[in-house]
């Protein structure tokens, strides 16, 4: 009997990809809140990992007539004491008994593990980038390939068939090759004719005809034109993250924790819209100094509050390396509010004239201690300044965060689309 | 010496091939199986996964709950809560088996026995699965189920499709001809029909007809319930039958949906009546080929004896107190009772004489167990076959458990002289798929009145539905039906317990 031995290994995997897909589909709005749930609990550098998410089974439960209830007999193995007529304790016995009925029902909630981009997806689904107008052939990072008209060298495979006829027909036209119905019409005149002279005549015409037939190939080497392709480079999109973060003394851990997780969210997002993505960091004391990511996060600094600083140093770096019509800036600013007195104006002005015209976005986190109760009393500085900038237009974004697990929703509120906050603006 | 099949654990594409063939040699000579040609194929553990979500086949329509299935699965086989199987095998003719690759060569040899051989065999020659489905047609008609319900998503939108099929899936396990008399299933037949009655249907289409006034429709109050009943078939317990047939508004893509989904699970109504059966079958004959392997000198010793610890692992069957009991492991049942009829025909004692004078001392071991394979499912296997001495040997017992009974759980039998055959009886009840499954049936429609469908659940031994899920399933059931459903809980003695009514949901896009 003939025996198929199939090696199926090397098949295409992901066969069950569509079905989940459609589960994930229909599962959408529980998974998309499983999601952000889980992501309030993560570690920032795992936020976006992937990972196992549980959603409740209510909305995927697959109904099917069940019995319960009622008298029940069941064969058991594994009698010991028991003779006929015994009666068994329920609870004391409960074990055995309940673990066959059970198990249908057991299952209130699911889990499962997603996979990295899934979970960006989801995580990120119902959020916009705010003005990506801004695009510039720049950084090519891909090749293309792409037709660019005929040359007379090339390989074979690529010779076109249609433009080298239409040239040699051409050629042929311009030095009036004779046609073939031309000479098989001298042929049929030679053939009737009777009279000798009219004949050998005919028959010289015949002879040049045929001899300048010869001498003008049907297709010459000269006709012979071949698709020409061109390499050329993709355009790409880039984008810039200026992360700026105050860092004097009165930012505490828990603070600036806050404000890693925003500009992780930011990156990420921004990582999505763009291939390319530079971020600048750059903290300020009195001070703004642009510094690695290291030492933005974790390096000690001490000293006044100057915001104004950080800004003409972001200033200074998109003038120098960020030419605006080639790259979408975007900023976001962290800080627990406080600045000193005397450069809120300077501050109002770098920002309004300088930064605010180039930047796509510009976003300020006010950041506090967790359960901070003065942070709600009065606005700081900062905030007041930034909010009278806004009041007369400015295209600021800006929001108070004390929790981590506000963490996320204040990001969400900050790139909601905007249409719908557009629909609500129009009417 | 006869030569080694393999060395150590590893194995490629020649050794798989030496040992099918060594395999086939035992199965077809010594046990003398009749088998459906064998493909086998090896695959990946994601294979594995695909193949679990799509109740083991190899191909199969697009449905999210099958993604909901391989998301479980994959996350507890991650989770290293599962093991997957070592094998999976399709009734089909070529019987597909698929192995997965990281076995070892002994394993692969015990599941090219169990399942090219065992399973195969019991597929071939089991009357059940003879007159319940077409291994021929099957992968055919599989395909042709996957591309069907692909072109009503292109035709008629993914949603539609996709609540059509929620709902058959829903009425799955009531969707099932429980007694034979119709013609056997031809799937090959069955796949050219659809398409010709959509060609048909081409062809004969004139939109004015549409346009031509309709006569006064006859009052069908007239008819008598008996005529009327008699019309619709009923009553008549599959339901997804009775919707294909008489649901009055279901277009006839969904029609055939409904089909679709019927077929399939009539394919596996056998597989759920066999698993004792089945699985001891196969298990047997694992044991027996891999033992005569072992003493022709084909396997080693140490490969011997890894083949006995999973073996060993496989049927083993924790006692009712056992924290790992989950009811009886058809493997571990079956097995032993396979092994308890070969000693009965070979070697029996005076109960067994008195027990099962047919088969003691027959000697013919293979003959009497092909003849029970092939002529038995589970319940009266069971009922048939079970002897006192593994009644003993497993110390089984009945319990009672009435709710109504203050002082307790009754023991009702156990493995004495007064209780083997209530024991045994009891066993065979609990794997026979009738008292299993919900007694539920289409017993009326009132036609003259609202169009109302009545159903009715024979409650045995007080066991109702359970309500939510019931309501839910009713939901789905009155969406096809598109009219009110009701469902009436009856006992034996006729009295109503419980009545469900549901009505359909309004659709959102009327399907003409």
């Amino acid at each position: 009997m003939p025996i198929h031995i199939i090696d199926r290994r090397l098949n295409p995997g992901g066969k069950s990809l569509e079905n989940r897909q459609r589960f994930l589909r229909r599962a959408k709005s529980l998974v998309q809140g499983a999601v952000k749930k889980t992501s309030q609990e993560r570690d920032i550098k795992d936020v976006l990992e992937g990972g196992e998410v549980t959603i409740p089974l209510d909305g995927m439960h697959e109904p099917r007539f069940r019995r319960e209830g009622g008298t029940r007999d069941m064969v058991l193995p594994g009698n010991k004491k028991f003779i006929e007529g015994d009666y068994l304790q329920r609870s004391g016995q409960g074990s055995a008994k309940d673990s066959g009925p059970g198990e249908g029902d057991s299952e209130d909630a699911f889990r499962f593990v997603l996979s990295r981009d899934e979970f960006v997806d989801l995580f990120l689904d119902d959020l916009e980038l705010p003005d990506l107008a801004k695009r510039k052939i720049a950084q090519t990072e891909s090749e293309g390939i792409q037709r660019a008209g005929y040359t007379t060298s090339g390989s074979p495979a690529n010779i076109s068939v249609s433009r080298t006829v239409r040239l040699a027909l051409a050629r042929r036209i311009a030095l009036k090759r004779p046609r073939k119905d031309e000479i098989e019409e001298l042929e049929a005149a030679i053939a009737a004719c009777t009279d000798e002279d009219e004949r050998e005549l005919l028959l010289a015409q015949l002879e040049k005809l045929k001899a300048k037939s010869k001498r003008i190939p049907f297709i010459d080497p000269l006709d012979i034109r071949y698709r020409r392709f061109e390499t050329v480079p993709r355009p790409v999109a880039q984008a810039v993250m200026f992360c700026l973060m105050d860092v004097s003394g009165s930012m505490s851990e828990h603070m600036k924790d806050l404000a890693k997780r925003f500009y992780m969210l930011l990156y990420v997002f921004l990582k999505r819209r763009y291939k390319h993505v530079e971020i600048v960091f750059i903290r300020h004391t009195d001070r703004a100094e642009e510094v690695d990511e290291q030492t933005f996060f974790y390096g000690p600094a001490s000293g006044g509050t100057l915001v104004s600083s950080a800004l003409q140093a972001m200033h200074e770096i998109v003038r120098e390396r960020f030419n605006p019509s080639d790259w979408n800036i975007y900023a976001a600013q962290a800080s627990d509010g406080d600045n000193s007195y005397s450069d809120g104006e300077l501050t109002g002005m770098l920002l309004t004239d300088k930064i605010l015209p180039v930047c796509q976005f510009f976003a300020y986190l006010e950041v506090g201690e967790s359960g901070g109760s003065a942070f709600d009393l009065s606005d700081s500085s900062l905030w007041s300044l930034y909010e009278r900038l806004r009041n007369s237009g400015a295209p600021l974004s800006m929001r108070k965060v004390s929790e981590r697990s506000e963490i996320f929703p204040v990001f969400h509120d900050l790139f909601q689309r905007r249409e719908t906050t557009q629909e609500k603006a129009a009417p | 010496m006869t030569e080694r099949l393999f060395e150590g654990a590893d194995w490629d594409f020649h050794t798989l091939q030496r040992i099918t063939d060594a395999c086939e040699e035992v199965a077809l000579k010594d046990l003398g199986l009749d088998v459906y040609p064998n493909q086998i194929e090896v695959i990946t553990a994601e294979q594995m996964l695909d193949a679990y979500s799509s109740v083991g086949m190899p191909l199969f329509y697009k449905h999210w709950s099958f993604g909901k299935h391989f998301a479980f699965h994959e996350a507890s086989y991650r989770k290293g809560l599962m093991g997957l199987a070592y094998e999976i095998v399709i009734n089909s003719s070529p019987c597909i088996s698929y192995l997965m690759e990281e076995n070892t060569a002994t394993m692969q040899t015990l599941v090219i026995a169990h399942a090219a051989f065992g399973h195969n065999h019991f597929f071939k020659n089991n009357y059940l699965f003879k007159q319940w489905t077409d291994a021929d047609g099957i992968l055919d008609y599989l395909d042709f189920a996957k591309n069907y319900v692909m072109q009503c998503e292109e035709r008629y939108g993914r949603i539609e499709v996709e609540r059509t099929l929620d709902a058959a899936h829903a009425l799955m396990s009531h969707g099932i001809d429980r007694y034979p008399g119709k013609k056997k299933l031809d799937l090959r037949a069955e796949e050219k029909r659809a398409g010709r009655r959509r060609q048909h249907e081409e062809e004969v289409f004139n939109d004015l007809w549409r346009t031509v006034p309709a006569g006064k429709s006859k009052t069908r109050s007239a008819l008598s319930i008996e005529r009327r009943r008699k019309l619709l078939g009923l009553p008549q317990e599959n339901l997804l039958y009775f919707l294909e047939k008489s649901a009055p508004r279901l277009a006839p893509w969904q029609r055939e949906l409904l089909r679709i989904v019927r077929h399939i699970a009539q394919y596996f109504y056998p597989q759920s009546q066999t698993k004792v059966m089945n699985e001891g079958t196969a298990t047997y004959v694992h044991y027996r080929i891999m033992t005569a392997l072992h003493q022709q000198g084909r396997i080693t010793d140490g490969n011997f004896l890894e083949f006995l610890g999973s073996h060993t692992n496989v049927v083993f069957q924790p006692e009712f107190d056992d924290p790992r009991f989950s009811g009886f492991n058809p493997y571990a049942l079956g097995f032993a009772m396979m092994q308890d009829i070969e000693r009965i025909v070979t070697n029996p004692e005076d109960e067994d004489r008195e027990w099962f004078p047919d088969i003691a001392g027959k000697n013919d071991v293979m003959g009497v167990l092909r003849d029970v394979w092939a002529n038995y499912r589970d319940e009266s296997f069971i009922g048939q076959f079970l002897s006192p001495k593994l009644m003993r040997h497993l110390r089984m017992f009945h319990l009672h458990d009435d709710p109504e009974e203050r002082a307790g759980i009754r023991v009702d039998a156990i493995h004495d002289e007064r209780g083997f055959r209530r024991v045994r009886r009891e066993l065979a009840r609990q794997h026979d798929v009738g008292y299993i499954d919900a007694n539920i049936e289409v017993v009326d429609v009132d036609l003259s009145g609202d169009r109302r469908l009545i159903l009715h659940h024979h409650v045995i031994k007080g066991a109702q539905l359970n309500e939510t899920d019931a309501k839910r399933v009713l939901q789905h059931l009155a969406d096809l039906w598109t009219y009110d459903v009701a469902l009436i809980e009856v006992d034996a003695n006729d009295k109503v317990l419980r009545e469900y009514v549901v009505s359909p949901r309004p659709i959102p896009a009327a399907v003409a």
